[in-house]
């Protein structure tokens, strides 16, 4: 069980992993990396997914409907913009060269 | 149990993929990697989740089926609608479907935890029921307030929303949600009656709409990173409820790398980021604002563009009006001809515009702009001194000398590209009103400024005419 300070552990640790990768950024890649960490995020549909499974009566499939519905609109929209936006950085790089 | 085995690693391999997914994205020569190393790591958790229908509690089996169906079915639906409109949103639009779909990741958290919380069989322990109300509180926030957020970028919502008392208001607000979420935990013990709870989320989601319905439009980036964050927060907080690592690792990765990233768009912009929450930013502009001598004087813009032609030296500040009137290729293709007819030309890139940092290279990206000709702010800002002709289109705040000189006026202070030091300025604009920010400025009433009023895609068709003529004349 992930209890206490094990999950404090993990918490800490997680923080400053988000904090380096995003420290030495070029501002040019702000708005992809925001709709990058905006797709990870979206992991959350795992979670809505779990709970919607061990649901046992009606409100609770019906929020879990929902839920997983959100999450899976947050997973599956923000891959496609980072994509596409990133798409754009690789063709201009080729260009380029 | 062998399920749980292939979860427990399928979860642990996602963790990886994202941080190693979200490093590649922090640099542009491995960024479109990034994304989909990230991608897979997304695949490989939603699959393995599907291995959870082996291992339901008892008294959810005889729901099993109807259970899974829902969520099948969820899955596509999200999964088809998000698919399908992200692919078709066009470019500017950008900024507000990142907030869109943000929302919908804070929902799904807040979502969560409200099962959680309406399972009143279960037994809740003081921790978690408190990490549960917490993550559902941000995460019912993150999801109205981005809602709002949308909106107002969309141009779905316009003006802001402001009176006396609205802080205070907001504070009672918002101490009153947190305390019956507190009541749930500590007084209820978790099994507080449906309406309590119910309500609890109401509150939640309308101070999400509170919150953000003051902000402007010319802060949304700031205010829909820190949502950004926030959901990150509430999926974190969440996953430690449900023991699942990896929403706990991504959680707090895009927590606190949101956090940072709202930081940095707060401090590019010269402002505190209570300073973009609480303050009311151009509300005292009109009023404030003293006489500005001068005045604007129109120019045609086939002149324009055969005087830029004869310059040696010219430094474009492209601004949102640029992506709205979907000019950057006509801008492309005028910079080409200039280019061709021996002229030195630059982008100068103010570290916001567009609607996020970063959001107008994208789009110059888009029209296949090369990377060496774009500048950032701090590079450039010395080299307009040198430029014949400094041309802005479709930028006004991030311009405006007001911003250096006027300590009255509420963009003082925030950097802005110093475009009045070239020779010449060119303002390619719509009409005479005012930037985002709702400021007057001054640049467009300066001696060496010249007006060019229209549409920015139908200005460039005139220049690129008036320069292709002169050449073809010869």
């Amino acid at each position: 069980m992930l209890t206490g300070f094990i999950a404090l552990y993990i918490f800490m640790l997680a923080a400053f992993t988000g904090y380096e990768i995003i420290g030495r950024v070029p501002s040019i890649l702000h708005t992809p990396l925001m709709s990058g960490s905006n797709f990870v995020h979206g992991i959350v549909v795992v979670g809505a997914l779990f709970a919607l499974l061990n649901a046992t009566s009606v409100t609770e499939q019906v929020i879990g409907f929902v839920g997983v519905l959100l999450g899976a609109g947050n997973a599956a929209g923000g891959y496609v913009v980072t994509e596409r936006m990133l798409q754009m950085f690789k063709s201009s790089d080729k260009k380029k060269a | 149990m062998t399920a749980q085995l292939i979860i427990d690693a399928s979860f642990l391999a996602a963790a990886f993929l994202f941080i190693y997914g979200l490093k590649r994205m922090s640099s542009p020569v491995t960024a479109a990697s990034g994304i989909r190393v990230a991608g897979l790591g997304m695949l490989v958790a939603v699959l393995a989740s599907f291995l959870y229908v082996f291992n339901v509690n008892e008294a959810a089996k005889p729901h099993l089926m109807v259970n899974a169906a829902l969520g099948a079915v969820a899955l596509a639906i999200g999964l088809g609608w998000a698919w399908t409109s992200g692919k078709k949103v066009e470019m500017t639009a950008m900024p507000q479907m990142v907030a869109l779909y943000n929302g919908m990741g804070g929902g799904a958290a807040a979502a969560i935890g409200a099962v959680e919380l309406f399972r009143t069989s279960a037994e809740h322990t003081l921790i978690p029921l408190v990490v549960t109300i917490i993550g559902s509180l941000i995460g019912a926030i993150s999801l109205s307030g981005s809602v709002i957020a949308w909106a107002k970028l969309d141009g779905r919502i316009n003006g802001v929303w402001r009176f006396t008392g609205l802080q205070m208001m907001n504070g009672t607000f918002f101490i009153a949600t947190l305390a019956l979420g507190l009541y749930i935990a500590f007084g209820a013990h978790g099994h507080a009656p449906v309406w309590m709870t119910a309500s609890f989320f109401v509150l939640a989601l309308i101070f999400g709409v509170l919150m953000t319905m003051p902000i402007g439009g010319a802060d949304m980036p700031v205010v829909i990173s820190l949502y950004n964050a926030f959901t990150g927060l509430a999926v974190g907080f969440e996953g430690f409820v449900l023991q699942n690592p990896a929403l706990m690792i991504a959680g707090m990765v895009v927590g606190s790398a949101g956090t940072l990233l709202t930081l940095l768009m707060a401090k590019a912009m010269n402002r505190s980021v209570s300073n973009v929450i609480f303050s009311n930013f151009g509300a005292t502009g009109t009023e404030e604002q003293g006489e500005i001598k001068g005045s604007m004087k129109p120019v045609d813009a086939g002149d324009a563009g055969i005087n830029m032609r004869y310059s040696s030296k010219i430094i474009i500040a492209p601004g949102y009006g640029l992506a709205v009137a979907q000019a950057q290729h006509k801008l492309y293709e005028f910079v080409k001809l200039c280019q061709d007819a021996g002229v030195d030309v630059k982008f100068a890139i103010h570290p916001v515009a567009g609607r996020m940092p970063g959001h107008m290279n994208v789009l110059l990206a888009e029209a296949g702009v090369p990377y060496d000709i774009i500048y950032d702010m701090e590079d450039i800002n010395g080299e307009f001194k040198e430029a014949d002709v400094a041309i802005v289109i479709g930028a006004n705040d991030t311009v405006n000398p007001a911003a250096r000189t006027n300590k009255s006026s509420p963009i003082y202070g925030m950097p802005i590209l110093n475009v009045d030091h070239a020779k010449q300025v060119y303002v390619v604009k719509r009409g005479q009103g005012k930037g985002y920010s709702g400021v007057e400025n001054e640049l467009f009433f300066a001696d060496n400024t010249n007006m060019v009023y229209g549409d920015a895609q139908k200005v460039l068709v005139q220049m690129i005419q008036a320069v292709k003529s002169l050449d073809g004349g010869h």
